[in-house]
Formats: structure tokens, sequence, C-alpha cells
């Protein structure tokens, strides 16, 4: 018994490193390192009933309104005093600096906003338009943000948005808040 | 003298592959605990739109996605080419958008109470599908008062 414990032969331990490879490319193959983008906001919460809602003047209302055919008209108050910004599918950089100056306005300028605070972007789009045009607003509206709280963030700090510590970032953005309102979308 | 090159002849002796499992091994456990295997297959197509202002989005435990887009080809014929929800496993309608108040209240019944305020709802979409369907997705997560929502996007420079 003793002599046959001993000629136990070991086991062949060469073709381990070609089984692990196997497995390792096939995790390697499967392995999704993508991470999670997007957009974040916040939605309203619905409205209860018998609280109307407050008026806001028509100099604090930044008006982004797009058509079924994806075509953008924009303007403070009303209707009347909006210009076409560009259609087919592009949006020119305009917008932006449209938002821009309005926000910052501070009541400079008799018909636009009277503080960041107060200043409101109103989005309204239709039945139609188009998901992917939406989201071109929305990351032009957000661009628009971005760069002023990084404006005010060197002017305050001395150094970019991204790199405040929480506290001096929550101060940028209650004087930058992000208000934009969107309507329920209008048919046709 | 020869007695110092008498082993020169032999030439150089081979590397010891001995410990080589061991490193394939330490790769492979790296891959196997970092491996995310996707939960639920798409059965529409979901090509999302690209943003440069996008941010990364944390607590993916959080996160509960909603897909919106066409049904993909294989299931068109069943589905036809509307665009469509789809939640866990199950497509839905536009019609049937009412689904949404219940996939986001068994969302919650999972997680701790502390947490709800933070789940936010991701919404993938399709750039092709229209905002009608979007809206009222929106409006639904508005009626349980999911209200924070994320638009899926892919980086652009």
């Amino acid at each position: 018994m003793a002599s046959n414990r001993r000629d136990l032969p070991e086991i062949n331990a060469g073709s381990m490193a070609d089984i692990a490879f196997l497995l390792l490319i096939f995790f390697l193959v499967t392995t999704t390192m993508d991470v999670d983008t997007g957009i974040s906001r916040k939605l309203p919460p619905m409205p209860e009933e018998n609280i109307e809602t407050p008026e806001i003047h028509k100099r604090n209302i930044y008006v982004v309104l797009i058509n079924k055919n994806n075509r953008v008209l924009a303007g403070i108050g009303s209707p009347a005093t909006m210009v076409e910004i560009d259609g087919n599918g592009i949006v020119s950089e305009s917008l932006k600096e449209d938002v821009k100056k309005f926000v910052s306005n501070n009541g400079r300028i008799e018909t636009s906003s009277e503080s960041p605070d107060k200043a409101v972007v109103s989005l309204q789009n239709q039945e139609g338009t188009s998901y992917s045009m939406y989201i071109q607003i929305q990351n032009e509206l957000t661009k628009a943000y971005n760069e002023l709280r990084d404006e005010q963030s060197i002017n305050d700090f001395g150094k970019g948005f991204d790199k405040l510590d929480a506290v001096e970032q929550k101060k940028i953005k209650a004087f930058y808040p992000m208000k934009i309102s969107e309507a329920e979308t209008k048919a046709n | 003298m020869s007695k110092f090159k008498r082993g020169a002849g032999k030439g150089v002796p081979a590397i010891s592959t001995a410990s080589l499992p061991d490193i394939v091994f330490m790769l492979l456990f790296f891959f196997m605990v970092t491996t995310v295997m996707r939960e639920t297959t798409l059965k529409i197509e979901v090509k999302p739109p690209s943003a440069t202002e996008v941010k990364k989005m944390e607590k993916k435990s959080l996160v509960s996605y909603i897909y919106v887009g066409p049904p993909t080809e294989a299931l068109q014929a069943n589905f036809g080419s509307a665009a469509r929800i789809q939640l866990n496993d199950v497509t839905f309608s536009r019609k049937e958008v009412g689904e949404i108040q219940q996939f986001i209240l068994s969302e919650r019944e999972a997680k701790d109470e502390k947490e709800i305020p933070y789940m936010t709802a991701s919404i993938k979409a399709d750039e092709n599908v229209t905002m009608g369907i979007i809206t009222d997705v929106k409006t639904e997560l508005r009626k349980v008062n999911a209200l924070k929502i994320n638009y899926s996007t892919k980086k652009r420079d």
C-alpha cells in the first residue's frame, strides 16, 4: 500500500493556463465597460387642484418653441419678438449666446430678465418634434447655464466650476438656478 | 580553466512558466468581478442621441431604465413599426403607457425607504422617436412622483 501511494502520479497542470486563458478571453469579450451618461433633469410635480400658477412677468421668460418640422423659434416674452433660430435639425450657437445674455441681464436692458434668479426658460415642443432635436436644445440650454456658472465661479473663487467643493458649487448654483419650464406637448 | 567553462555549452535555461496560470487567473478574476452582464434583452432598437454636456450616472442600483424605440426587425411583424416602451423584459405600446406607474412602484418596493428620493428614472430613447411618446412617459412619471429623470445620451465632443 505504501508503495502504491508513492507511485500516484502527479496531475499535469500544464494545461491549466490554457483553461484559464479560455475563460479570460470569454470575459474579455463579454465585458462592457460603458458608463451611463446623460442629461439630468428634474420634473415638476403634478399640479395640485385649486392652486393657481404664479404669474411671471413677460420680460423674465425666454421662450423656445420647437415645431413638428424641428424648426426652432426663440425669444423673450411674446411670439412677436421671437426669431427663428435655425431649421433642419441643426442648432446654431446663437441660441446659447441668447440664453446667456438673457439670464445674466440683471435688469440692465428693459426687455430682458431682472435677475438670474427670476429668469425662466420655457421650452415648448409639439407632438411630432423629434427627440434628437429636443435633446440638442436641452444640451444648448445646459451649456448656456454651465458656461455662466463657470464664469461666475472664476470670478468668485478664481477656479472653474468643476474644481469647486460642494459648498461653493451650491453657492454658484443658487446664483444661477437652472429654471427650465416645460409646457405640455401641444397636439399637431 | 575548463573547470569554469563546463556548463557554457548548455545554453540559457528555459524560463519557468509555472506561475503563468497564476497571472492569468489574476486577470481572469479581475474581469469576472468587473463584468456586468446585461440584465434585459432589448426587444426594441435604441440608438441614443449624442450631446456635449453629459454627466456620468451615479449609483446604478438606484436607476430604473425605461427604453423607448421602434421594435427590432424580427418583432416588427408582431408589433408594427410604431415606437414602443420596454420595461424590464416586456414591451408596451404607447396606449399602455400607464404600466410605467406599476413599474416604478415595484422598483420602489425593492429599495430601502430612505433611498427612494434618490431613485432616478433613466429614459433611454432612440433618437428617431417623436416627443409625443416621451411626453407621455414623463407625465406618467410625474403621476407617481418619480421626478428625478435622466435623458440617456452619448458623449460627443
